[in-house]
């Protein structure tokens, strides 16, 4: 894996729960501009920048921990335990791929 | 024409339903916020058209919604006024669901422990608000009941929380332990003669009183009673599921706890049972009529642990004598089969000449009756699972 350079780079890809959906009347997938390298910290920055309505709802307001219930996917690739300043895997980073946010299957 | 508009929270969304002086005929507006917890939604009394929405969830936490329409549009605040509630995109701007513990310097509360279910010691962990209580004066100013147990305030229409701390640091914290439903804070009353005296409860702990808006808190315990903790008198402890009073005497209060009913007379100094002749002194709401601060509603629930009424008769309770002496109140309610319950924020009282009073069930039934409980009907049969009845008497 290996950082991908912002001058080839298209826009990140995030699919978002239906509930974040419905909370922010975004469509099921939001492109972003990222800045600089591209890890879960960058994107949820860029997230939160453009519907401040999540901040939040995917990470504590104060120790930008993952909430619990909250996964984070590339592929199937599980990134929930990754550092989360650890460059995304290159196909989210070029954005050929999502980056995947999914509420766990809890029941309700 | 008068009015009256039922907001309803339940486990899948808020409902609204609104109806004439007559409160027959109901139209029935929802969901709104589809598939959120719906905790509690409440109007401003000084603009009933401001309404504040608890939106919850255990996957991505909370949200406050605000509509300045009675209903119609909804917005989560912080957006400044005279800008666009939302980005040229049409997405919402608000960043309002920050509630953080003060633990600053300044108020000088750290982060201290409350007991848990195994008797351990567990720091502080903010869940979810249960309770929203609009100031009686102010549209922006708002009071938040907070899981675990704290209470919170907005004074710029929900943008910014912040926290009274000197209730968590009230320093019987670590006696302070959930029940069934988590360590909550869950009523909040304002003295209509003075804001600044305020009431809250909380399970498991207890009820307090502030009498400087916030800043100091005492317990009011005294008289209580509760087999279930070591100490059955202990200042701090007790179940307290919710606390009623009427306007125009706010120093009465009446309340049910997990076990008991009881009230108060001095402003909680102290209590006294009033259970008399219910069927089980069991249960979570409690409510005053409009008009006749002494007519006083509970409806009684079998426990421990089963929850529903008893022997499946859906009853409310009323007492004309201030307690003691209960009838029950039956017409138009389920008398056989009926297994539902009714959650400690889901009874409210409407001020219309002839006193309405409503409640919603764990069924998805919410009943009015128009006639101050001597006849009742569903408004609605079948929403999810009611968590909380408030109504707004429109002029």
């Amino acid at each position: 894996m290996t950082p991908t350079g912002a001058e080839d780079r298209r826009p990140i890809r995030v699919q978002l729960p239906a509930p974040l959906r419905r909370l922010t009347g975004a469509e099921s997938e939001v492109a972003l501009e990222v800045a600089g390298a591209v890890t879960i910290d960058s994107v949820l920055e860029a997230l939160e920048s453009k519907y401040p309505g999540l901040k939040g709802t995917i990470r504590d307001h104060v120790t930008r921990k993952r909430r619990p219930f909250v996964r984070f996917f590339a592929g199937t690739e599980d990134l929930s335990h990754d550092p989360t300043d650890a460059p995304l895997p290159d196909a989210v980073a070029r954005g050929s791929e999502p980056l995947v946010i999914l509420g766990a299957i809890a029941g309700g | 024409m008068s009015g009256v508009r039922v907001l309803a929270g339940t486990r899948k969304g808020a409902f609204i339903l609104t109806s004439d002086g007559k409160r027959k005929n109901w139209d029935v507006q929802g969901p709104h916020f589809a598939g959120w917890e719906i905790y509690h939604l409440k109007g401003s009394p000084a603009d009933p058209d401001r309404i504040y929405v608890s939106q919850t969830s255990g996957w991505f936490g909370q949200v406050i919604q605000r509509s300045d329409d009675g209903g119609k549009t909804w917005h989560q605040p912080g957006t400044p006024k005279g800008e666009p509630t939302t980005t040229p995109e049409g997405m919402p701007k608000g960043e309002s669901n920050k509630f953080v513990y003060d633990t600053s310097p300044e108020t000088g509360k750290p982060l201290t422990t409350h007991q848990h279910y195994d008797g351990t010691q567990k720091p502080w962990e903010f869940k979810r608000v249960w309770h929203l209580e609009p100031s009686l004066s102010d549209p922006d100013t708002v009071y938040a009941g907070i899981e675990d147990a704290a209470i919170f305030r907005t004074t710029d229409g929900g943008r910014n929380w912040k926290e009274l701390s000197a209730l968590r640091g009230h320093g019987t914290g670590p006696k302070w332990q959930p029940g069934a439903g988590g360590m909550c804070l869950h009523t909040i009353l304002l003295d209509p003669r003075n804001e600044k005296r305020i009431f809250v409860a909380i399970s498991a702990a207890g009820a307090f009183r502030s009498d400087d808006g916030g800043e100091s808190w005492r317990t009011i315990t005294k008289g209580l009673h509760s087999q279930y903790i070591p100490d059955p008198t202990a200042e701090v402890g007790h179940c307290v599921h919710r606390i009623a009073q009427h306007r125009s005497r706010p120093d009465v209060l009446f309340m049910q706890k997990h076990w008991d009913v009881l009230r108060s007379d001095d402003a909680g100094e102290n209590w006294r049972e009033i259970s008399g002749n219910l069927p089980t002194d069991f249960g979570f709401v409690v409510d005053v009529h409009a008009h006749e601060p002494e007519t006083v509603y509970v409806v009684p629930i079998k426990s421990d642990s089963e929850h529903y009424p008893p022997d499946g008769k859906l009853r409310v309770y009323r007492s004309r004598r201030g307690g003691n002496e209960w009838e029950a109140l039956t017409d138009g309610l389920p008398q056989k089969d009926c297994y539902v319950n009714v959650l400690r924020d889901a009874m409210s009282i409407d001020s219309l000449d002839t006193c309405g009073v409503y409640f919603g069930t764990t069924g998805g039934q919410v009943y009015c009756s128009p006639d101050g409980g001597d006849h009742w009907s569903p408004i609605v049969r079948d929403l999810p699972p009611v968590l909380s009845v408030e109504v707004q008497t429109l002029k």
